[in-house]
């Protein structure tokens, strides 16, 4: 890996088309087909489908912002946004009487800030090891925090949860409607892949692939290789966040389940399903594991297996790439662009 | 820790007040790795603006000495002021933040970002910006900066290269300009002409020379020609100690040194 991995130069002879021009012409294809899927997709595959998808792609992009550009593999990312999910439940209204009521514009940047100072807590036990240790450290987090939700009854209401979680009728509309969340989830999900693109190439996110790549270099340049790390865990900690509180509303409910061991674990498999290296990657990633998981029924049963194996293609597909293109599926993409470019430029250079 | 580098110290060229004055004062310095001393008993000062060269062979100690006054490692003892404050224990980015610089032995860039980028990178460091998360604009006043870097250490024309493309000479210019970003006060120059054709060499000597002359330097090298036209005072070293200290030519024609150092198959 290198700071240009992602073929984003900081500066380098300054562009002439504004940032509108440069966007290329596939983005526009997948934008129109984005904005106008509820024409035809039905609400399950709004709300199920897709909704889940952008959930879980933000809290997958979570991981690849700290592991992609910080070279920190997190398994934390799922605890963050389930901190986030249980501080909306718990402070705001929900089914269970331990919740406290307060007005969503309360709720909701506490939530955020108190997601925030735990990543970043966690980060600043984390950024001290590295590698296999960092993987171990943030699951060991991960599994207390389980734990603690599951026994502690007082605030986080043990093992039940929190039912009836709804999300503010802000504007007098419902969000939970299947159109609704889709935009919703569409627009927050729009918004951090947004925000990781922009960070990548300021400062901040220059030096934070500049600390992966060479962080002893890093620090006789004069950055403090431990606080970026550290802030590289908070700035995290928001997209990570934005997906725990719409996982919660479209789940209407939050509890340990969700943010289990295995659903920490889903979080990597999505990341490196789609790809590590790339904002986009772990959307793709997301949306390959959505759809698996929604219709592993129908391939499962026409092998006999029952549907709950799902997680044994999830598994298969993971070790696939893994071992094939450990960068994952968008590194195939390139691999068979690139290899189309090859033969086109062959063919014109073969024309007379 | 008086006797082994008494003589040593005698020679010191116009050493201020302890304490007082100096860009850099070393105080028994030593380094253990394991059981080895990589360097012993170092004491040295250096003025504000001084330029001196540490000449000795392979393995005397002297990247280790740099190491130790940037802070990749603490010293085992010693104590080292930088302009008058205590650093020892100080880690190596609230040095570089402090006016202190270095450049590696062996080149060590971000060999997947453009020279510009890289430089850029190094202004950021010692700037307010490094936790900015707004990109910079054409007329970002690092940018600016980060330009003229690359222009003073004549790598224009690469400005938009990928350092990994750049041959070695130019990597090792590209190392001089990230250890000149923002306003450095004292640079630590590890063996920047080694492996330079003597065109390059001609090129380093210029770039050293018209350096301001508040910015003093410590350059390590082997080439007696390129150290001794560049610098105003010599530290030789050996086996982790200093050996000798002097002006340019007592040094080059002492018999000691002659012994030692040039005849041992360098220079
Ligand atoms: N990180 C290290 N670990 C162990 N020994 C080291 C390390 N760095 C240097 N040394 C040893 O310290 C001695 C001095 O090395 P060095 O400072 O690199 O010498 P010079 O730069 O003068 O050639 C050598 O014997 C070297 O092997
Ligand atoms: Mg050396």
């Amino acid at each position: 890996m290198s700071v240009a991995d992602n073929l984003q130069r900081l500066t380098g002879p300054y562009e002439q088309r504004s940032w509108l021009q440069r966007i290329p012409a596939a983005w526009w294809a997948v934008a129109v087909i984005l904005l106008f899927m509820p024409v035809v997709a039905n609400d399950f595959w709004l709300f199920q489908v897709m909704g889940w998808t952008f959930i879980l792609g933000m809290i997958g992009l979570s991981l690849m912002f700290l592991a992609g550009y910080g070279g920190m593999v997190s398994l934390l990312q799922m605890t963050v946004a389930g901190v986030a999910g249980y501080m909306v439940a718990i402070l705001g209204p929900s089914g269970a009487n331990v919740s406290l009521g307060l007005a969503w514009w309360v709720v909701i940047p506490a939530a955020f800030l108190i997601a925030a100072i735990f990543a970043t807590i966690s980060g600043a036990l984390a950024v001290r090891t590295d590698g296999i240790y960092t993987i171990m450290i943030t699951l060991a987090i991960a599994a207390a925090f389980f734990y603690f939700t599951r026994q502690n009854y007082s605030i986080f209401n043990g093992y039940s949860g929190f039912n009836l979680v709804l999300p503010p009728k802000l504007f007098g509309v419902n969000w939970r409607d299947p159109m609704a969340f889709y935009y919703l989830s569409l627009a927050c999900a729009t918004l951090c892949y947004g925000a990781v693109v922009y960070i990548s190439r300021s400062p901040f996110g220059l030096a934070l692939q500049g600390v992966r790549d060479n962080p002893r270099r890093m620090a006789a340049l004069g950055f403090n290789v431990t606080a970026h790390r550290v802030a590289a865990y908070a700035l995290a900690s928001i997209f990570a966040s934005t997906g725990g509180i719409l996982l919660v509303w479209q789940n209407a409910q939050i509890a340990p389940g969700t943010i289990g061991i295995s659903a920490a674990i889903d979080v990597l498999v999505v990341a490196v399903v789609g790809g590590l290296r790339r904002p986009l990657g772990p959307f793709i990633g997301a949306l390959i594991y959505v759809l698996l998981q929604v219709f592993s029924a129908d391939i499962l049963g026409l092998f006999g297996f029952s549907a709950d194996r799902f997680k044994l293609i999830i598994g298969i597909g993971f070790l696939a790439i893994v071992l094939f293109s450990p960068d994952g599926v968008l590194a195939l993409w390139d691999r068979w662009r690139a290899r189309v470019d090859a033969r086109k430029a062959a063919e014109t250079r073969g024309a007379p | 820790m008086n006797a082994p580098v008494a003589p040593a110290r005698m020679n010191q060229i116009g050493a201020g007040q302890a304490g007082s004055g100096n860009a850099l004062e070393l105080r028994g310095i030593t380094k253990m790795f394991g059981a080895l001393a990589a360097i012993s008993d170092v004491t040295l000062s250096v003025r504000p603006g001084e330029r001196r060269a540490v000449l000795g062979s392979n393995g005397a100690g002297k990247t280790t000495l740099f190491n130790c006054i940037t802070g990749d490692f603490l010293p085992t003892a010693g104590l080292i002021r930088f302009f008058g404050e205590d650093v020892t224990v100080f880690p190596p980015h609230e040095r570089i933040r402090r006016g202190l610089r270095r450049t590696y032995q062996i080149s060590s860039l971000f060999a997947g970002l453009s020279v510009i980028d890289n430089v850029y990178l190094a202004c950021v460091g010692v700037s307010r910006n490094r936790f900015s998360l707004i990109r910079p604009r054409p007329d970002d006043a690092l940018m600016h900066a980060a330009n003229m870097l690359v222009d003073a250490v004549h790598l224009t024309a690469e400005k938009n290269r990928l350092v990994g493309e750049l041959a070695y000479g130019q990597q090792r210019q590209l190392e001089i300009a990230l250890a000149l970003s923002g306003a450095p006060r004292f640079v630590l120059f590890d063996e920047p002409a080694a492996g330079l054709s003597p065109t390059e060499r001609t090129d380093l000597i210029h770039i050293l020379t018209a350096l301001p002359n508040h910015i003093g330097y410590i350059i390590i090298e082997h080439d007696m020609d390129v150290a001794l036209r560049v610098v105003e005072s010599v530290t030789m070293m050996h086996n982790g100690r200093i050996f000798k200290e002097g002006r340019p030519e007592d040094i080059e024609d002492d018999p000691e040194v002659q012994e030692l150092y040039l005849g041992g198959g360098h220079g």
